[in-house]
């Protein structure tokens, strides 16, 4: 028993560099954007809430970062759900139609979350025990479902004036915007669900080798079923959020290939697409880096034709930095040190 | 053969039963409408068929859903059901050889309307109606200079990069700039044409340029992204229409709501009546044989606030 409690020196070293080249990222990608604007770092209050280009990071982060909370757990199984960016939209579409229809805020917003739910139970339902491959099983939803946001929208961008909607991402709360304070809340929650129950390690076994966690006696459909809903939901709460911000639904555009950042942000966070080992933490900062970079493109006043390049190239970096060959290299070279 | 005179006595039928009062020199007209992506679009849609009421056409729609195979489909029937003249909303610019070659051959005349289509053999089709979007970016421009005085540093939200709208609404903005020495274009960026991405463009510039007080004017390539830029110029402290002004292109229902607020100075209208200026034409043609240039451009009309409430409910419903 205690030697699976002290853990030997090479594990706790390979563990101790976990994360180092997210946050070593991260550090770059601020410190490039200081760079381009001196002004990067400059807060101040405004309206009762922080102002500035580092908040601004985090609020229009807010979207991927939800739903890389949700990605992050299905990649960890060894799925991958290509919807969400069309749940974003279903669930915007939604909450703008009913507070126009009249109905109390609360009810609203349940009802976009409950939209979000039942998308991520289908896909669940179509992973799960129609055992369908999990690519194509979202795909559908990801094409359909744009093409539901579209019905519910009737084609048209729904404008609404509804103030207490509008404060789930234009409000504040002790100076922070109302988006930065979901996603601290969203990922207490997720963090709570994975770490503090048995849910992250059986995520983890079904991701390594779903057959022999179903001999293991893990229920291995209610863990898939449970991580799609998990997405969905967390897709719904980043519509609202965006659909909030701008105060209007755009079915044809909201989320729109926002499911690729979101991928994106898990596998900077460094979780395998194979699935198995997954880190919730690293994903949120894998979804900030993907944002310090964008609003640093913005501000940096480039033409607009090299955004995706930039993008592109930063991303190859990060990639490189954290890829296996090279901490292969790092580790040999350490090892040849202290022998020497 | 029968089947085709099946199809045109039920048709004949069909037509005979909804519309008694049909007279027999009534002009027909198929029009392949590429779907309702965009309010615009169903605007588009809707006040074809007025205009069509209007003259007494019989206007048969039929909606693509955004693919070019369903247009060409469209197309087909319209020929089969031999009617006078065929509209075309195309969704891509090629791929319209054939289809266009069996309308020719059997003497339909086809008009495209809001974009051009790439074909060697231009004779293919009668007349293009669409607008000037140079000259649009130009009106925008020419408001700017008139309201400014010639001096003004302007941030500029461009559509989506690479669409040809985008580049040609920069390029008659750009123009109006090059004539002034005084305006100069000190930010500009892509907001893909989303109210999301404008605000969040929009949000950046401010900062970037010491929180926005030397921003004297916003230009967006359309009025969504307009509309999400005031959003991020209010939430910075500062006022939208007077701080920074801001001119748009599109008129969308919503921007003459920002303007009756104050929020907004300017927008040019994109008319979306394009079927009326088609119908003229075409009865010019099929009466007086008279041929149209082969680009019909509408109507570029610059709106400001003193007429945005009475806009507004006008087209509230249209869109």
């Amino acid at each position: 028993m205690t030697s699976l409690l002290t853990l030997p020196t090479s594990t706790r070293r390979l563990v101790g560099i976990k994360g180092i080249p997210q946050i070593i990222g991260l550090g770059l990608v601020l410190l490039i954007d200081w760079l381009v604007s001196p002004q990067f770092f400059t807060l101040r209050m405004q309206d009762g809430r922080l102002f500035g280009s580092l908040i601004d990071v985090l609020n229009r982060g807010a979207p991927v970062t939800l739903l890389s909370l949700g990605m992050v757990l299905v990649i960890a199984t060894g799925g991958i759900d290509l919807s969400v960016g069309a749940v974003i939209a279903i669930a915007g579409a939604t909450a703008a139609t009913l507070i126009n229809a009249g109905l109390p805020v609360v009810v609203v917003v349940a009802l976009a979350l409950a939209a979000g739910v039942a998308c991520g139970l289908w896909n669940g339902l179509l992973v799960s025990l129609m055992r369908i491959q999990p690519i194509v099983a979202t795909l559908t939803l990801m094409v359909a479902g744009r093409g539901v946001a579209q019905l519910i929208t009737e084609g048209r961008i729904i404008t609404f004036v509804d103030p207490h909607l509008a404060a789930i991402a234009g409000g504040s709360f002790l100076g922070l915007p109302m988006p930065v304070v979901i996603i601290i809340g969203m990922l207490a929650i997720t963090l709570l669900l994975v770490r503090a129950t048995a849910l992250g390690l059986l995520i983890e076994a079904v991701g390594i080798n779903r057959r022999s966690s179903a001999y293991a006696g893990v229920n291995t459909q209610m863990i898939i079923m449970l991580v799609y809903v998990w997405a969905g939901l967390c897709a719904a709460v980043a519509g609202v959020v965006l659909t909030a911000d701008i105060k209007a639904a755009d079915a044809n555009n909201a989320g729109l290939w926002m499911e690729l950042d979101a991928i994106l942000a898990v596998v900077i966070g460094g979780t395998s697409l194979l699935g198995g080992r997954f880190s919730v933490v690293m994903a949120v900062l894998g979804a900030l880096i993907i944002q310090a970079m964008n609003t640093g493109i913005l501000l940096s006043g480039f033409k607009p034709e090299l955004n995706l390049i930039v993008k592109s190239v930063v991303v190859l970096i990060i990639l490189f930095v954290q890829s296996p060959a090279l901490k292969g290299i790092y580790l040999h070279a350490r090892s040849r040190r202290i022998v020497s | 053969m029968t089947f085709h005179r099946i199809v045109a006595a039920a048709a004949l039928a069909v037509a005979t039963v909804t519309a008694p009062a049909l007279a027999a020199d009534k002009l027909v007209v198929g029009f392949s409408q590429i779907g309702s992506e965009s309010g615009w679009r169903a605007a588009e849609t809707k006040v074809a068929k007025m205009e069509a009421e209007k003259r007494g056409i019989d206007l048969r729609i039929s909606d693509a859903q955004q693919k070019e195979e369903n247009q060409i489909k469209a197309v087909r029937s319209f020929i089969a059901q031999g009617v006078d003249a065929i509209f075309i909303a195309p969704v891509v610019a090629t791929g319209w050889e054939s289809v266009l070659k069996e309308a020719k051959d059997a003497k339909i005349p086809v008009i495209l309307l809001d974009r051009g289509i790439d074909v060697k053999d231009d004779s293919l089709y009668l007349t293009v109606v669409r607008s000037d979007a140079v000259y649009e970016g130009q009106a925008a421009g020419d408001w700017l200079v008139k309201a400014t005085k010639g001096k003004c540093n302007v941030v500029e939200l461009q559509g989506t990069v690479g669409a040809s709208v985008a580049i040609d609404r920069k390029k008659g903005f750009d123009k109006v700039v090059a004539e002034n020495p005084q305006m100069k274009i000190i930010r500009t960026q892509s907001g893909d044409f989303t109210r999301a991405k404008g605000k969040e463009v929009m949000e950046s510039f401010i900062k970037a340029e010491n929180g926005g007080k030397n921003i004297c004017a916003m230009y967006a390539h359309n009025d969504d992204m307009a509309i999400g830029g005031i959003q991020a110029i209010k939430e910075s402290g500062l006022k939208p229409g007077k701080d920074i002004l801001v001119v748009s292109i599109d008129g969308v229902p919503d921007i003459f709501n920002a303007m009756a607020e104050g929020e907004a100075n300017a927008t040019v209208e994109l008319t979306p009546n394009m079927a009326g200026p088609a119908f003229d034409a075409l009865v010019a043609f099929k009466t007086g044989g008279k041929v149209p240039p082969k680009w019909i451009k509408t109507e570029t009309k610059l709106y400001q606030p003193d007429v945005a409430k009475s806009e507004y409910q006008r087209r509230k419903d249209l869109y």
